[in-house]
């Protein structure tokens, strides 16, 4: 069994990385909280969000080549997508489904993140379906001799559905550069990971497709980034694939419609607040010097300011054509 | 004299049994042969057989109660059907596609089989459905306290749908009552192994799903049925379920629409003719002293026999009713 | 010009695509090896294993695999071994191909061809003899193609691997290798979505597609030599988009509209063609829009006299005709 691993200490990043790594997560955790709040403001209809997996986001979405690698990503994603250089104004606007939201001008649910230029794919809802064509895409790369990799995203639950067994199977038949990410968050809703597999780290099936398999302390951010980092590695130098599983946990409900009360302790969430990713990481980055009181207030302050103006730019974006309901539903000449 | 189930790797069977299994793979062997004459004799449209797959299916089959336990087999299993009670004449009626099929009154097509008094579930054509009805039936098995089992099988390339992974996923969580048997015979039609997956052995992946996996040789009926034995105890004792992989070949194209030729070299298929494994249990049977040519010679003979007037019955049997088409699309 | 079935057709045409765009690749299972009905013999020699590719079988993935590989500058013709066998991956397609563009707001779209040999009458049994065209023809965002003939097949073959969007090409096995046709040598294309006149005729128009073209063609021509009954036979061709004016336009002219297709009665295709004819041909129409299909029992029973009995023929389609010209 793979165990959980611990990070070095001594990694090859340097401060601005490590700062640059907490600024994003912080920006992750705000604007999840602030697009919670809007939606109970009766601003949005639905939000989804992942305080909680931030480490295991941010630390993963680190090690790739915004603009260069693919991404897939999925509902919870927040911090994947900002790292990879998605603004909070992007974010929000599918929040608010304005005109001009650059993931789906309104017609897909928020936090179904895309973005063409970062080479984010558009996301469906459908759990997993994501995992298949990541490994598509990856797989294009190598065919086209090129070393761009793919990584795709999901939590726990995505792993019982064919979609994600025909991939890992495809992804190593064919050693397809794609890194698969599970957000080991112990439950799909309100089902707990006991009920949706018999084994305790789901890190142990990659054996059974010839891919290695690791299990990480998703929350931590450092830890995520050197796996991450291994994976990414193997993939461009035509290793093949890699499963990387990042034990986490989400400390909000599964979405605004979500009653988390209903299924898991006030205990069970307290104790996994204690593990909080982001307090976590402020302590270790402080104990190593580099971030002191006065920085991390500059960076709180930065990321309130930028969460303020995105959404300011959401609110105030422009709603839909109520008709343009009616497009591009085909393409009309050839695309890219 | 010692006794017979003294004798290694006996797995605890009597000479009777011994035979019956012997006399299973045999027939199992014999009905497969008539069905692709029977078609090449333009006499049915098809057929699919597994000359070579019968000591895995035999064997596999041979642990379970029949009529109590559940089988969901594939269309490569007339060894399964065979061991369970299906007769020559109900396979044969089936490839006719004759009123009396008893799999689907001509509905399906032949080989695949079904019987509810044996326990045997309809099967469909694509590929591994069937992977999460048995885990349904072993669950419900369990539900309701029986001590029944279910038995699935499928082909190599039958471990990359979705459907089987998410079949082993339940029963692993659930701890149902199954037993999935993996018949490894190297292809998925044209396709090899290598391209199918890129692990060695597919039982390694049982342990991800958190129950054993085991790979054995399934052209040894005795190292295949006791595997089973060992699974159907586990499934039966409420420990749940177990994947056996055994590691086979096909010896024949893969239906009488294939052409074989195309994909592997006679001298790979001549390798494994030498491994057939029909005979290999002959020389064992031989070779401890468990039947001599004249018993052989009867129970061949009693094959043959059988095999010939199942044939003449299924020939001279009825075509169903072409009206029986709009039938049975609901049940009453 | 060369005489050519429309297996040789499909073939060709993949072939001359591949030829021409080396983005475009063909996976799928058992294609390597020229694939269960010899539609890309030959390819892995010519191209290399690297663009006739052997996948697993598992078609969830083949679909999800070719989408992500068309966003990444592959143009892949995914063959699905049988149509019956799109089911497993009927989440990739309707959720995700035929909904990317959309939900994207248009900047991500899905070039991809999906071949599925479809349809009964060559005793498949129930499993590889199913008519999907409804399914996915009901889906905004998907292209659906059925062909019969080896001209429409190569020149609809080729539209689909050139189109942006995500195309389902059915192609009617039971005429595979049903007869040859002249095909031109040269490059050629069919739009999708244009219907083509197979028969012109006064008295009824007989819209079809698929192998119940051919089994019209004949009907019409014994009304024609027995009764007397001059019957306009239209050929689709492509289910979506579909060409309505076309089918107006015919029925104007007549004033009868029987439609034949061979999948099951009930929200079959047909029943879009018949249903468009009711509302927006109302005023041209001397009878009853009238419908010939399949009963609505699983396509389709394996023993040849059960799948006969089920299946629209010349016999059952002449008498449709008769019934509908004595209106
Ligand atoms: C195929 C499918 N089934 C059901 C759903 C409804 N659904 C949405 S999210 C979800 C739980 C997913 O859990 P998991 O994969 O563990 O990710 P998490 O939300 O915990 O991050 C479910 C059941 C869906 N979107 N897709
Ligand atoms: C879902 C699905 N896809 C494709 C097919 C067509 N097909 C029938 S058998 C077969 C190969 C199966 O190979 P395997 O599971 O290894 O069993 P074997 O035939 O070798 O015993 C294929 C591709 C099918 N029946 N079902």
């Amino acid at each position: 069994m793979t165990a959980v691993k611990e990070a070095p200490a001594a990694l090859k990043l340097s401060d601005e990385q490590l700062l640059e790594m907490y600024y994003k997560m912080l920006l992750a955790r705000t604007l999840s909280i602030r697009q919670r709040l809007l939606q109970r403001m009766g601003k949005g209809a639905i939000t989804y969000s992942g305080e909680g997996h931030e480490a295991a986001q941010v630390g993963t979405a680190f090690a790739l080549r915004p603009g260069t690698d693919w991404l897939y990503t999925y509902y919870r994603d927040i911090g994947v997508v900002l790292t990879i250089g998605m603004t909070p104004a992007e974010v929000l606007t599918g929040f608010f489904a304005t005109r001009d939201d650059v993931n789906s001008g309104g017609r897909n649910m928020p936090s179904h993140f895309s973005h063409k230029r970062l080479r984010i794919v558009s996301q469906g809802a459908p759990v997993a379906t994501q995992c298949p064509q990541a490994v598509g895409t990856a797989w294009a790369s190598k065919l086209r001799g090129l070393d761009e990799v793919a990584a795709v995203y999901f939590g726990d639950g995505a792993t019982s559905t064919g979609d994600w067994h025909e991939a890992m199977n495809f992804a190593s038949v064919h050693k397809a550069p794609v890194i698969f990410v599970c957000e080991f968050n112990q439950y799909a809703i309100s089902v707990h990971y006991k009920k949706q597999m018999a084994v305790e780290n789901v890190a142990l099936r990659a054996q059974g497709y010839g891919m290695p398999g690791i299990t990480v302390d998703g929350n931590d951010v450092l830890a995520v980034y050197e796996a991450m980092t291994d994976a990414v590695e193997r993939a461009r130098g035509g290793g093949g694939p890699s499963f990387i599983e990042a034990k986490t946990y989400r400390l909000v409900p599964h979405s605004s419609d979500d009653d988390d009360r209903r299924y898991r302790t006030k205990d069970e969430v307290e104790s996994w607040s204690a593990r909080d990713p982001l307090v976590r990481f402020a302590r270790r980055l402080n104990e190593m010097g580099k971030l002191d009181e006065r920085r991390e207030k500059e960076i709180a302050e930065r990321v309130a300011s930028e969460v303020d103006e995105a959404t300011e730019l959401g609110e105030g974006g422009a709603r839909p054509d109520p008709e343009s309901a009616l497009r591009p539903v085909f393409v009309e000449e050839k695309g890219s | 004299m010692v006794s017979v189930k003294e004798i290694p790797g006996a797995m605890g069977l009597e000479r009777e049994q011994l035979l019956d299994l012997y006399y299973k793979m045999f027939l199992s062997r014999t009905v497969a042969q008539r069905e692709r004459m029977l078609n090449r004799l333009g006499k049915g449209p098809f057929a699919i057989t597994g000359e070579g797959q019968e000591a895995t299916q035999v064997g596999a089959t041979f642990a379970l109660r029949p009529g109590h336990d559940w089988v969901l087999p594939y269309y490569r299993d007339i060894g399964v059907a065979i061991t369970v009670g299906q007769t020559p004449r109900d396979l044969l009626l089936a490839l006719l596609s004759k009123s009396e099929d008893i799999s689907s009154g001509g509905r399906n097509m032949p080989s695949h089989f079904s019987e509810p008094k044996l326990r045997i579930v309809s099967g469909s054509a694509p590929v591994s459905t069937q992977l999460p009805h048995a885990v349904g039936v072993a669950f419900a098995a369990q539900l309701r306290g029986s001590d029944e089992v279910a038995l699935v099988t499928t082909g190599d390339g039958g471990t990359s749908p979705g459907d089987t992974h998410e079949a082993m996923n339940f029963a692993g969580i659930h701890k149902c009552p199954v037993i999935f048997v993996v018949e490894n015979n190297g292809y998925a039609i044209s396709v090899r192994w290598s391209q199918q997956a890129a692990v060695p052995d597919v039982s390694v992946r049982a342990a991800g799903y958190g129950f054993p996996g085991v790979t054995v040789d399934g052209n040894d009926v005795l190292a295949v049925y006791g595997a089973a034995k060992e699974a159907v105890e586990r499934a039966r004792s409420g420990d749940g379920p177990t994947l056996i992989e055994a590691k086979t070949y096909r010896m024949v194209p893969h239906s009488s629409d294939d052409d074989d030729r195309r994909y592997r070299t006679r001298e790979e298929v001549e390798a494994w003719g030498k491994k057939d494994p029909v005979v290999r249990f002959q020389k064992w049977l031989e070779e401890h002293d468990l039947v001599d040519r004249r018993k052989l010679d009867e129970i061949q003979q009693l094959a043959a026999e059988e095999i010939d007037e199942a044939t003449e019955y299924a020939e001279n049997a009825p075509k169903p009713a072409p009206e029986s088409a709009l039938e049975r699309v609901y049940a009453d | 010009m060369a005489e050519k079935t429309m297996l040789e057709a499909v073939h060709d045409a993949m072939f001359e695509e591949m030829k021409r765009d080396e983005r475009v690749i063909v996976m799928g299972e058992d294609v390597g090896e020229g694939g269960v009905f010899r539609a890309t013999e030959g390819f892995v020699a010519e191209f290399g294993p690297n663009r006739c590719v052997d996948t697993p079988l598992a078609e969830a993935a083949i679909v999800g695999v070719a989408i992500g590989a068309s966003l990444n500058g592959i143009l892949p013709i995914a063959e699905i071994q049988f149509a019956d066998f799109s089911h497993p991956a009927f989440d990739q397609l309707v959720s995700e191909a035929a909904r990317l563009y959309y939900r994207s707001n248009g900047t991500w779209n899905c070039p991809i061809t999906v071949r599925m040999p479809y349809g009964a009458g060559i005793h498949g049994g129930p499993y590889h003899s199913q008519s999907v065209e409804a399914f996915y023809a009901h889906v905004p965002g998907l292209k659906v193609v059925c062909v019969a003939t080896p001209h429409d097949a190569k020149g609809l073959l080729k539209s689909a691997v050139r189109d942006p969007n995500p195309v389902i090409v059915l192609e009617h096995k039971k005429a595979y290798r049903l007869y040859r046709q002249e095909l031109p040598d040269e490059d050629y294309t069919i739009p999708i979505g244009v219907a083509e006149l197979k028969r012109e005729g006064s008295d009824i128009s007989l819209i079809t597609y698929g192998m119940m073209m051919h089994h019209s063609l004949k009907a019409a021509e014994t009304v024609h030599e027995q009764d007397g009954v001059s019957v306009e036979v239209i050929d689709l061709r492509s289910v979506s988009p579909w060409d309505k004016a076309r089918v107006l336009e015919s029925v104007k002219k007549t004033g009868k509209a029987l439609v034949v297709y061979e999948d099951n009665f009930t929200g079959g295709f047909g029943a879009e063609v018949a249903a468009t004819i009711a509302q927006d041909g109302f005023d041209y129409l001397d009878g009853p829009v009238t419908r010939l299909a399949s009963p609505d029992v699983p396509i389709a029973p394996f023993a040849g006299e059960l799948e006969d009995f089920i299946l629209p023929n010349p016999e059952k389609i002449t008498t449709a005709i008769r019934k509908l010209a004595s209106y």
